[in-house]
């Protein structure tokens, strides 16, 4: 996965003063005290690396003269992490990885468990950090930033006078015909198969949790197999919309977002069974006193209420705090209300599927391996 | 043996005409520059000539891997321009023997019997005799890597020989081996040809091969014929200074004409002395020459009195066991060369003396200003 | 020595030999010891010489292969957390159809309260979840529920805590993985598994490796002769024409070294893919009608054409460097003695050119048997080699130990096909120019 979006690579830095001066009365508060003076951060470089330099990064920065460099590692982050670890040198302060990442990292004990009390900000109304992340901390090692998810485009031009609306359009080839691109991994297809068969919205991972309901669900993906084209990188199914190769595809919203506002391209967005995502901080285990400071003060800054809002004057992802989601304001560039454009927003989020990362830290080998027999077939 | 395969091959030589051939590779300079050449069945001829001279070039047209600019070829009459390679029926041995690595001796010779289709007993049969002819015959199931080079060298004439061939090239076939092999293989070649009747068309700048194995020698330089003739009428007769010179040792005496008639001229030479000569290509009186004399041709204080007698300073003397190499200024050239037999009753002399040497007109050669 | 003492050292020098029939060196010592000292610096030196490769070599080849060797059948890990329930298990006896008595719960809770202390408890949930899905949620829960488990009998606790504690299978895995060392990882990568029954195939819907595996081999093989088949004429054409014009025309085989590799790969995207410019090119002649335009990309065939124009400068370099040896006169000499082109090339100049053709030929399967990259970006889902599960298991899974096994069974079938190549061509058929 990589949150890239070319229309916002470089943002204007004067819009930053005001939350820069907010920014360095917080940190006046709370001074890092026997910190290290540098940092090395871990993301996925591109636009969405570009969003975190803007909103917080900079910021903390000029406020604390900290030395940060990064490192665009995250979508080898687990395996690097690992091989750092038993090399017993880790080099890295804070990574950030999506949540399925985290799961793994914690279970394999190479992300530092973190107390939300004392490590997380409040939100300004005092709610407890805790209470505004929710549900959303999927385990102890994980800080939550943003909610994507990974949805559908179709091509505008290619469906008519009848664009899909809901996700099981895309198992009608009648309706539909042509390629349609899914991601080549059991994840949401499995799901979106499951409740296309029929299956209530609560009851996916019961259904998928037996040997019978598995087999359904890939049944029912064999009805479309022939006209799948499958990707594994985020960029490709915008690109293969754009080329008409497909007619509609899944991929990330904020790829999407930024293929029809920026690029101006026929793609329409269907959010129907979107699937939501996160993505968020870890800091690796082990590190020592002073680096482990210096990791926890910087994040309990960037992943506060306002820190997290100003996030999405550059990406279209939402806030991962409660409290944030009031604060998003205007796309910092086209002058757009980004609200609309958050997979969060109520108008988008009507039929939304929740993506249980424990169960498929359970199942994930093993289905796994089933999905690419099954590829093989 | 050799005899035996005469018998048994219905060889003949074959006969070549180059008509007017010219040569160019790059449209600019002409590397054989109108080239008519008769070469008689069963004849042993040698193209000699300093390298770049276009001997080889010439034999590469004759084999067919260059085509000629100009002109015609002719194979036992029959024009073969257009012929391919393949299909010239030549035998051919290259400088480096060019034996396939990849094949042992016996399938080497096979090769040209198998292209033609020769059955396997009728094959096995020549290729035994072949390689009993160069004396090679336990070596049939050897590869060219574990063999001398002598041996890879009449592997090669064997190779070239074993499809009876009317004509057969040999491109410096000896340049690798060591002076005294190479003497022996000189000698080995002669015998093959003379056993067989072919035709052999010799490529060398090795001036004693010419002259040992050959029956006419043509001497190249710069894409030109410059003497055709058999090896003795090219050593003692030569038609030109750069023939004098490249055959044979020589001294150069450098004058003008100062009277001619038809068999003996009168040169004065630059020192102001003059001497009588054989006018071989001087015309007229006023004419540049370079008198060209042999070193074994010329006496040390002469028991009688030749048409020819100057003072020499004798400058270094060399033993050489059979003769003395003398080394003289004489008429202002202090390399002049005489080659003093080694007698018994002869007066000694030393160096530093100074002493009469003399030679007859007919030996000096008049020839073209040397270059 | 003590014979030669009452020679002097004159003596000795004329005679070279010593009475006792050693032979010596000018200052006595035995000629043979000089030798060898003279011998001794020699080799010291050359290997002081070699020594900073021969480090390299062990560091950053030796050693990892040996690291993947074991790491493919370690699995210290159920020992190391859960010592006593291992030793518990000694007395259990899988075949029984019960399940462990409670001594072995109650060594199961004193290990896993160590374990959630060190933090390390999930780390074997994940281990086992690799053989058997549910396990890395197992320890999750459980690892929660034993901080409150203060006494016993705990067996009831522990399937209260999580119900797969009561399920004889849990048990059964546990049993069979609590060995140091595990078949495990290479059973998983041929497709099989350890069961009550002993080594059995997977379903047939979890079986992958070993489809991969074929693949992957064929693939590459058909990878390589395309390369020969194209990089061959190339090689001829370079090594015939004069050497400025060759060497230019080196530089445009040298060039895709210069690009990158994603931008080649997509660059054949463009070219190959359904609304792509050689399908348009072809409707547009008419060969191919819109609507059955053809599959050229995210199969076997885009992945063999693209690999095929990425490796084939590995085939032309070794085959051109050593036609370049092959003297012209050996073609002559065979057109002299009455062969046409085509006898002259394939009797004479092709053999000559075979060791050209057997470096080409290993350089560009061994680079292909491990790529990744282009067949992940273009084979879509029948053209992905076995590299791709490999970087899959190191990167997503975590599951190194399968990783390894996956690679180490690649390395012996690499040694094993170069085994046959030198039985059939043979090794020292092979040269680099």
């Amino acid at each position: 996965m990589k949150h890239k979006s070319l229309l916002l690579a470089a943002a204007a830095s004067t819009a930053l003063f005001s939350s820069t001066a907010i920014a360095q009365e917080n940190l006046a508060e709370a001074p890092c005290e026997g910190c290290a003076e540098e940092m090395t951060l871990v993301s996925w470089g591109g636009a969405y690396q570009q969003s975190q330099l803007k909103a917080y990064v900079e910021p903390y920065v000029a406020a604390t003269g900290v030395k940060v460099s990064f490192d665009e590692s995250s979508a080898e982050a687990t395996a690097k992490l690992r091989a750092m670890n038993e090399a017993g040198n880790v080099t890295w302060d804070v990574v950030d990885v999506v949540a399925s990442d985290a799961i793994r990292l914690c279970d394999e004990g190479l992300a530092a468990e973190l107390d939300p009390a004392t490590d997380l900000a409040e939100a300004p109304d005092g709610t407890s950090a805790e209470d505004d992340f929710g549900n959303l901390r999927v385990n102890e090692c994980f800080i939550p930033q943003i909610v994507y998810s990974t949805t559908i485009g179709y091509r505008t031009d290619m469906v008519g006078d009848n664009p899909p609306t809901e996700i099981c359009d895309i198992f009608d080839t009648e309706a539909y015909p042509g390629k349609r691109a899914l991601q080549k991994r059991p994840i949401d297809n499995l799901e979106w198969a499951t409740y296309c068969n029929g299956t209530p919205k609560e009851e996916i991972y019961e259904v998928l949790s037996t040997d019978e309901g598995v087999q359904a669900a890939f049944d029912k993906l064999s009805t479309i197999k022939d006209d799948v084209v499958w990707w594994t990188a985020g960029a490709e199914t915008p690109q293969l919309l754009a080329d008409g190769e497909v007619v509609m595809g899944s991929t990330f919203n904020g790829r999407l977002f930024s293929a029809i506002v920026e690029q101006d391209q026929p793609i329409g967005m269907m959010w129907d069974m979107q699937s939501f995502d996160l993505d968020g901080w870890i800091i690796p285990a082990g590190l020592e006193e002073s680096r482990m400071k210096r990791a926890k003060h910087f994040l309990k800054f960037a992943t506060d209420t306002q820190r997290l809002a100003d996030q999405a004057k550059y990406i279209s992802y939402g806030p991962a705090r409660k409290s944030s989601a009031p604060l998003v304001g205007k796309h910092e560039e086209l002058g757009i209300d980004m609200a609309p454009h958050m997979p969060t927003d109520p108008a988008n989020a009507g039929n939304v599927h929740n993506y249980d990362y424990t169960w498929w830290a359970d199942n994930r080998d093993d289905l796994d391996a089933k999905f690419q027999a099954w590829l093989a077939q | 043996m050799l005899r035996e395969w005469r018998r048994m091959s219905n060889t003949r030589g074959a006969s070549v005409v180059f008509d007017g051939v010219q040569k160019s590779y790059d449209g600019e300079n002409l590397v054989v520059k109108n080239l008519n050449l008769d070469i008689a069945q069963g004849e042993f001829l040698t193209m000699l000539g300093p390298s770049g001279s276009g001997k080889t070039t010439c034999l590469m047209m004759l084999a067919g891997f260059e085509p000629a600019t100009h002109g015609e070829i002719y194979l036992n009459g029959n024009p073969i321009n257009n012929v391919p390679p393949h299909k010239r029926g030549i035998g051919m041995v290259f400088q480096n023997y060019a034996l396939f690595p990849h094949m042992s001796v016996a399938e080497n010779l096979a090769f040209p019997l198998k292209v033609r289709g020769m059955g396997k007993s009728e094959s096995e049969d020549r290729i035994k005799r072949a390689l009993e002819m160069v004396e090679l015959g336990e070596f049939g199931s050897r590869r060219p890597a574990q063999l001398s080079g002598g041996q890879q060298q009449r592997v090669a004439v064997a190779r070239a020989l074993v499809f009876d061939p009317e004509l057969v090239l040999m491109d410096e076939p000896l340049g690798a081996l060591d002076k005294q092999l190479r003497e022996q293989m000189q000698y080995e070649i002669k015998h093959i040809h003379d056993n067989l009747g072919v035709t052999v068309v010799y490529v060398t700048h090795d001036q004693t091969e010419a002259l040992t194995m050959s029956d006419r020698v043509a001497v190249f330089n710069d894409g030109i014929i410059q003497q055709l003739s058999p090896p003795d009428v090219l050593y003692e007769s030569p038609d030109n200074s750069f023939v004098a010179q490249f055959i044979g040792e020589n001294n150069k005496l450098a004058g003008s004409v100062v009277e001619i008639n038809k068999d003996i001229c009168t040169v004065k030479l630059d020192d102001g002395t003059l001497v009588k000569a054989d006018p071989v290509n001087v015309h007229n009186v006023g004419d540049r020459t370079s008198v060209s004399l042999r070193p074994e041709r010329i006496e040390v204080a002469p028991d009688n009195s030749p048409n020819n007698l100057v003072d020499g300073k004798i400058e270094e003397m060399i033993y050489l066991g059979d003769h003395i190499r003398v080394r003289m200024n004489v008429a202002g050239n202090n390399e002049f060369i005489v080659k003093v037999r080694n007698r018994r009753d002869k007066r000694p002399i030393s160096a530093g003396d100074v002493v009469k040497v003399g030679w007859d007109a007919a030996d000096a050669k008049a020839l073209d200003e040397a270059v | 020595m003590s014979s030669s003492e009452t020679l002097s050292v004159e003596e000795q020098l004329a005679a070279g030999q010593s009475d006792d029939g050693i032979v010596r060196a000018a200052d006595g010592t035995p000629l043979k010891a000089r030798l060898a000292k003279a011998l001794r610096r020699e080799k010291l030196r050359s290997f002081l010489m070699i020594s900073p490769l021969l480090l390299f070599i062990v560091f950053s080849f030796l050693l990892p292969i040996g690291d993947m060797l074991f790491r493919s059948v370690e699995n210290q890990i159920v020992q190391n957390t859960l010592p006593t329930v291992v030793e518990e298990l000694e007395r259990w006896d899988p075949a029984s159809g019960e399940l462990p008595d409670e001594e072995t719960f109650a060594a199961l809770a004193k290990d896993l309260k160590v374990a959630v202390e060190e933090r390390i408890h999930t780390r074997l949930g994940s281990r086992l979840n690799y053989e058997e899905s549910g396990f890395s949620g197992l320890f999750r829960t459980t690892g929660r529920a034993v901080k409150k488990m203060e006494s016993g009998p705990y067996k009831a606790q522990f399937i209260e805590a999580d119900k797969d504690w009561g399920e004889l299978r849990t048990w059964v895995i546990l049993d069979s993985f609590k060995a140091p060392y595990t078949s495990g990882y290479f059973l998983s990568a041929v497709d099989a598994e350890n069961t009550a029954e002993g080594v059995q195939m997977k379903p047939e819907n979890e079986r992958i490796y070993l489809q991969l595996f074929m693949r992957t081999l064929w693939m590459s093989l058909a990878i390589t002769f395309m390369c020969l088949l194209l990089g061959y004429p190339v090689a001829y054409l370079l090594a015939q024409l004069p050497a400025r014009t060759s060497n230019l025309l080196m530089i445009l085989v040298l060039l895709p070294f210069w690009t990158s590799l994603l931008v080649r790969t997509s660059a054949w995207k463009v070219l190959l893919q359904g609304q792509g410019v050689i399908n348009d090119i072809l409707v547009w002649i008419g060969i191919v009608d819109d609507a059955s335009r053809l599959v050229l990309i995210n199969n076997q065939l885009g992945t063999i054409i693209a690999m095929t124009h990425i490796l084939l400068p590995f085939m032309i370099l070794p085959l051109y460097s050593v036609m370049k040896t092959i003297s012209p006169s050996y073609v002559r000499a065979a057109k002299s003695m009455g062969a046409n082109d085509w006898t002259a090339f394939w009797k004479v100049y092709f053999p000559q050119s075979v060791p050209g053709i057997g470096a080409g030929a290993i350089l560009v399967f061994i680079l292909a048997i491990g790529y990744y990259i282009t067949p992940a970006l273009v084979g879509g889902t029948s053209g992905i080699f076995i590299s791709n599960r490999i970087a899959f298991h190191i990167s997503t899974s975590l599951n190194w130990g399968l990783a390894a096994a996956l690679g180490a069974i690649l390395l012996v079938l690499v040694l094993l096909l170069f085994y046959i190549y030198d039985k059939i061509v043979g090794i020292d058929n092979v040269k680099l120019g």
